[in-house]
């Protein structure tokens, strides 16, 4: 979960962030970490470019999306 | 009171390459959207709208256009030679402005593959504008709005404002945007492009349909023609100030867009009789633009979006619709909304269905876009 | 009627001035650096200024120095505030950067945060969202600084009441380098919005 969390700050520009400065369920978007509906987009291109994973309907980003560990959780269940 | 009248257009789309020909279709209900399969383009099929290649190609050799010419630079040239047909306007005149309206203009020079073929800053729009009006000998700096989905409807704003204040007595607005591997990426990448041809306020809709075309109108003082009696009365465009690519829930910028329109025009929102909406049938875009006119008190006003005919055309887009709503006010003839079946959009707004006629005395165009943009604009049909 | 120049910034070379004085040198040559410097010096707080692409955020910078002691928001509705800008090369770096993610048929991942800074009038709608502008709108396109043409458009927004003051000017970013120059057009002031006085804050 950390090499996802660096991913994340990375792929989202998230400046003055720590990968420790993210809880593993805390909430990406809305009151957690503040994310948006470009950085939910985002988020697709990374699953596909870093793990392959082709989500094509946005709609499900939502599930997956809601925190680290769900992420985590769908890379994992995808890779399998 | 001196006006500013739409003298002449031209519309070069996957509908035909003159106005007649792209209102022959939209009378006829037919569009020009069409599946398509080109890697070059994106990797799956995709339905767009399209300007017709060999017709476009046959129509550059008749007018001996050659390669120092880029491709939307040559159906620019086109679009504008054959709306100065029908104008008493010269274009090589000081008086004349030109004004031009693109989001990314010859962004396919960016690719490797043509990039060298062209001198360096041909991409920026500035450039583009100018080897159009070197090719008119238009001696003067043109005009170039860039801004997101809008940039048509400004366009015009901007053409009727130099004008009005005396700076120009004609202005030819042209409006261009072409179907390039750039934007279509762009699009797809942000989920924002329908499977199937778009669904303007339709229940089932998904997204947008790109599409490319050029439309150019001539507004002057002074038209040649008696007959002329469509006039430009007012526009506005305002922000949302919300998010830089989601619409206002509220509408508040296209409210505020078309009230100071209409204030400007001189006319009673009740005397709106047409609204050509964006309508891209986007789910937030429609929904948005439901509410904006449902805040303006206009739900009872018949209203289309043109969308289902050209696709989204971008930079070209406003323009094109534009020349369809004085065509719409000129002949009393209202397009249905092509894609349209089921209301999809939370205000009971008066989605055309039918093709037929009705008459138009004062019209009303919306826009918007990313960065938060809106546009209105309103014409208005003079007694003779 | 007349118009005035009530404020403005100018950012260049590293040396930002605003209404006359010197506030700011950064050492850095390239954008990127420079505006991370300025921006750590006044502390806006506002996290969504590094999501920006540079050209969005130059210009965000460029506002936000200028605005500071204009009480703007307290003087006018939010409708009543226009933002007209101006620049030669759009967002030319932003598009080539754009470009590199879809080049490569092989290496094809079109990033949609990168695509979205490809039109210039997101920086209208970043310093709209910021400060709650919602008045005219407008992006031109022009070879140099066109401060004939600007202060033409911008005084018959306001004469024609459509607005009653406008943030304008022109910010500039490509290969060649970095400009920004933002002021505050309005209808009372000392300084008047003439072609001449644009012209001499533009060449501080």
């Amino acid at each position: 979960m950390e090499k996802l969390k660096v991913q994340i700050i990375e792929q989202l520009n998230l400046e003055d962030m720590e990968p420790s400065d993210i809880e593993n369920e805390e909430p990406l978007f809305g009151d957690g970490l503040g994310l948006d509906s470009i950085d939910a987009l985002e988020l697709i291109v990374l699953l596909e470019k870093e793990y392959g994973i082709k989500v094509e309907d946005p709609k499900e980003g939502k599930k997956i999306f809601e925190s680290v560990k769900t992420l985590a959780e769908y890379i994992e269940s995808r890779k399998n | 009171m001196s006006y500013v009248y739409l003298e002449s257009d031209n519309i070069i789309s996957s509908l035909g390459f003159t106005t007649n020909e792209n209102i022959d279709k939209l009378s006829k209900a037919e569009g020009g959207i069409t599946l398509l399969d080109d890697k070059e383009l994106f990797t799956e099929r995709f339905p767009v709208s399209m300007i017709n290649r060999n017709t476009l190609l046959k129509r550059i050799e008749n007018t001996n256009l050659s390669d120092e010419y880029t491709l939307l630079e040559k159906i620019i040239i086109l679009s504008v030679k054959d709306a100065l047909k029908n104008s008493a306007a010269d274009i090589s005149s000081e008086k004349t402005a030109i004004v031009l309206s693109t989001t990314k203009g010859n962004i396919d020079l960016l690719d490797k593959s043509i990039s060298d073929k062209y001198p360096k800053d041909r991409v920026l729009l500035w450039s583009l504008a100018e080897t159009i009006a070197k090719y008119f000998n238009n001696p003067n700096k043109p005009v170039v709005v860039s801004n997101a989905c809008i940039s048509g409807v400004m366009a015009i704003n901007i053409g009727a404002d130099l004008i009005n204040t005396e700076q120009y007595n004609n202005a030819v607005i042209i409006g261009a945007d072409i179907v390039s591997k750039f934007v279509v990426s762009g699009f797809q990448s942000f989920k924002s492009v329908s499977q199937e041809p778009c669904k303007p306020f339709d229940s089932e809709r998904v997204g947008l349909t790109l599409g490319e075309a050029c439309g150019t109108l001539i507004l002057t003082n002074k038209p040649s023609d008696n007959n002329c009696n469509i006039v430009y009365a007012g526009g506005a465009t305002a922000n949302d100030a919300n998010h830089i690519s989601g619409p206002s829930r509220t509408g508040e910028g296209s409210f505020i867009a078309i009230n100071k329109a209409i204030k400007e025009s001189g006319i009673n929102a009740g005397e709106i009789d047409y609204i050509s909406a964006h309508g891209t049938a986007t789910p937030y875009n429609d929904e948005m633009e439901s509410i904006a006119i449902s805040r303006v008190e206009m739900e009872s006003v018949p209203v289309n979006s043109l969308k289902g005919y050209w696709g989204h055309t971008l930079g070209a887009a406003g323009l094109i619709e534009t020349i369809a709503m004085a065509h719409t006010m000129r002949n009393n003839i209202l397009f249905k909304t092509l894609g349209y079946s089921t209301h999809g959009v939370s205000k009971n707004i008066n989605v055309i269905t039918e093709t037929g006629n009705s008459e138009v005395k004062n019209a009303l165009k919306m826009a918007s876009g990313f960065g938060g943009c809106n546009a209105a604009l309103i014409l208005k049909k003079l007694d003779k | 009627m007349k118009n005035y120049i009530s404020s403005y910034c100018k950012i260049k070379n590293g040396t930002v001035i605003v209404n006359n004085n010197e506030v700011f040198r950064s050492e850095a040559n390239d954008l990127k650096s420079v505006v991370k410097e300025i921006y750590r010096s006044i502390k806006p707080g506002y996290a969504k200024f590094f999501k920006m692409d540079d050209i969005s955020k130059l210009g965000f910078i460029a506002a936000e120095l200028m605005l500071k002691d204009t009480n703007l928001k307290n003087r006018y509705n939010d409708s009543e505030i226009g933002i007209v800008l101006s620049n030669s090369s759009s967002t030319i770096v932003t598009d080539s950067e754009f470009q590199d993610t879809i080049q490569d048929n092989n290496n094809y991942f079109p990033s949609p945060a990168i695509f979205v800074y490809t039109l210039p009038n997101i920086m209208i709608g970043e310093i709209s969202i910021r400060h709650k502008f919602q008045g005219e709108n407008a992006f031109f396109l022009n070879e140099k600084f066109d401060s004939i043409f600007i202060s033409n458009y911008v005084n018959s927004l306001i004469n024609n009441g459509k607005i009653k003051a406008c943030l304008t000017g022109w910010v500039e970013y490509s290969e060649n380098g970095y400009e920004a120059l933002i002021y505050l057009v309005e209808q009372d002031g000392n300084t008047e919005h003439t072609e001449e006085n644009i012209n001499i804050i533009y060449n501080k």
